[in-house]
């Protein structure tokens, strides 16, 4: 059987992704297909695990990046690492080199440059990646430490867990850098777009990010019935499949504001759900 | 000159709806930023008419230059981001470093910088309006949120307005803390759901983390009445205002479609807003 590695990004935020990527992951795992693993790579606000209490911690690992460490017995003060790093993370005063770690990122120009042999390398942690069970689900997250700005080498140490046959990768919102290391290697994209005039603005960006990725790509529209029909007319304009609706629904959101999985409790949802991943597997071979 | 940013940790808030109308209450006596340069929204309720534009760089990324290259694999084995195959750069990978150049022998490789988006000046019905454009996928989105930023500060002292109001994006990292530093009130708007009690507690956890000064609202507070009871208490404990509670109410989305601020719509929504932009501008 093939990988398969789904991912649920948006854009905007708040449009679903979490509803969607935790409904899947279950739906899936009740069709019998073993183990499902929703990795969660919004290290900024990670969501997912919440919405699986009785899940059983399986892992808690330091997420470690490389930091450089001065000797300042041998530094002479030349200022030639200061110069050569590319994100100001070191200053070089007469006396002392100051060192900005959040600003580092780790490439190792600082050692490489200096002539005195006075740079060395220590590791520090960034955040904290998780590894937890409930029933057939896996779900792997990440938590960014306070105060941390990167979150490319945490969202990359939850990717590299996330070795299962069956992977949901929820993606934080955002167009940027966060986004293209989330959706990376995955198989397929859909996007959960709101039918509002900010859902759909957002939904064209992410959607170039994809285009441009070459990640095969679809659309999931959530909260239906509100809003305006122009995501619609979009998406016919571009041929691009829009695969399931879900209904702006007071029960549904009522579910989910309490941490359920609406699934579990609407189970005619369950083959919605499994059914248009087994249309992803379609699209995808 | 006073700057308030409106952050969430969790997406979907409601932050945008929000500082529109923040903006039609502040009308004439503020600059606007929308820091949410992922996802910029704003101007689809200010509809700015631009005035001004400004190139924005991003990263340096490499480049070889395979007529020097001599495939010696010496960059490849000093890149830690796995940006280099096949003796080219794989520009999505790339951060920038420069190492590849620092060990090449052969002098092939380049540092250049690209186009990585717009900064624009505009006018707005309610005031001058910066905001931005990052192209899909870039990095270095707190660099774009910081010009943005030092645009707005410029174009209020020489419009002589006192007031920034800023739209910051999701989450708690780079554009967040970008959107952050330096501001004297950050209004942070969640909701009554088990995510947004979550990534309220993150956000605030950030707030403190840079000694800022913190105000929470809760939108759409009657859709789960314990959960906004869970969240004044959170507030309470932390000695942090709640400065505004608004109903769930579908003009908020209505005003959207039609490309007018919520306030200028009216409703019962409207209506908390006004109390609530009493409340901070008392505050500040």
């Amino acid at each position: 059987m093939n990988v398969l590695k789904i991912s649920i990004a948006s854009g905007k935020g708040g449009t679903g992704k979490t509803l969607v990527a935790t409904n899947i992951a279950v739906s899936l795992s009740s069709t019998g297909i073993g183990r499902v693993t929703v990795a969660d790579c919004d290290v900024e606000e990670p969501n997912a695990y919440l919405f699986f209490p009785e899940r059983i911690l399986l892992e808690r690992e330091k997420c470690q990046v490389s930091v450089p460490v001065i000797d300042e017995a041998k530094c002479t003060h030349c200022g030639k690492c200061s110069e050569v790093c590319a994100y100001h993370a070191l200053a070089v005063l007469p006396e002392t080199v100051l060192l900005f770690p959040e600003l580092c990122h780790g490439c190792g120009a600082c050692t490489i440059i200096c002539p005195e042999k006075a740079v060395s390398e220590t590791t520090r942690s960034v955040g904290e990646m998780f590894r937890a069970r409930s029933g057939d689900v896996e779900i792997i997250w990440g938590e960014l430490a306070l105060g941390e700005a990167r979150t490319t080498p945490l969202i990359k140490a939850v990717k590299e867990r996330a070795a299962g046959e069956n992977v949901i990768v929820d993606c934080p919102p955002g167009t940027s850098c966060s986004l293209v290391e989330s959706v990376r290697g995955t198989n397929f994209c859909l996007l959960v777009a709101e039918p509002t005039p900010f859902g759909l603005y957002d939904l064209d960006i992410a959607l170039r990010v994809l285009e441009k990725m070459n990640i095969p790509r679809a659309v999931l529209v959530n909260k239906s019935g509100m809003g305006d029909r122009k995501v619609y007319k979009y998406l016919a304009e571009r041929n691009i499949p829009l695969l399931m609706e879900i209904p702006l629904d007071r029960k549904i959101a009522e579910l989910y504001s309490h941490g359920e999985i609406f699934a579990e409790k609407m189970p005619e949802w369950k083959a919605k759900f499994a059914g248009m991943v087994r249309e992803i597997e379609e699209m995808i071979s | 000159m006073k700057q308030i940013a409106i952050v969430s940790g969790k997406g979907g808030t409601g932050k945008t709806s929000i500082i529109a109308s923040l903006a039609a209450l502040a009308s004439g006596r503020a600059v606007y930023a929308d820091c949410d340069v992922d996802a910029p929204d704003l101007h689809l309720i200010l509809q700015p008419h631009i005035r001004e534009r400004r190139e924005f760089f991003g990263i340096k990324r490499a480049l070889i230059d395979s007529e020097k290259c001599t495939q010696c694999g010496s960059c490849l084995d000093a890149c830690r981001f796995g940006a280099i195959a096949d003796f080219q750069v794989n520009p999505t990978l790339c951060e920038g470093c420069g190492v590849c150049k620092l060990v090449c022998p052969s002098e092939a490789v380049e540092m250049s910088e690209s186009l990585a988006g717009y900064a624009y000046i505009s006018d707005t019905r309610f005031g001058p309006l910066v905001h931005a454009e990052l192209f899909p996928g870039e990095e270095a989105s707190g660099k774009l949120v910081a010009m943005v930023r030092e645009m707005a500060r410029d174009l209020a002292a020489s419009c002589k307005l006192d007031l920034i109001l800023i739209d910051g994006s999701p989450g708690i990292g780079c554009p967040v803390i970008a959107s952050l530093t330096g501001v004297d009130l950050a209004l942070v708007v969640t909701e009554p759901t088990i995510t947004g009690e979550h990534d309220l507690e993150r956000i605030l956890d950030v707030a403190g983390h840079f000694g800022i000064n913190t105000a929470v609202c809760i939108n759409k507070y009657d859709l789960n009445p314990a959960g906004s009871r869970r969240i004044e208490a959170l507030c309470q404990e932390r000695a942090v205002m709640v400065a505004g509670r608004l109903p769930f109410h579908p003009s908020v989305v209505e005003a959207m479609v039609l490309g007018r601020s919520v306030v200028e719509s009216g409703g019962p929504v409207a209506d908390a807003i006004s109390e609530m932009w009493g409340v901070l501008e008392k505050r500040l």
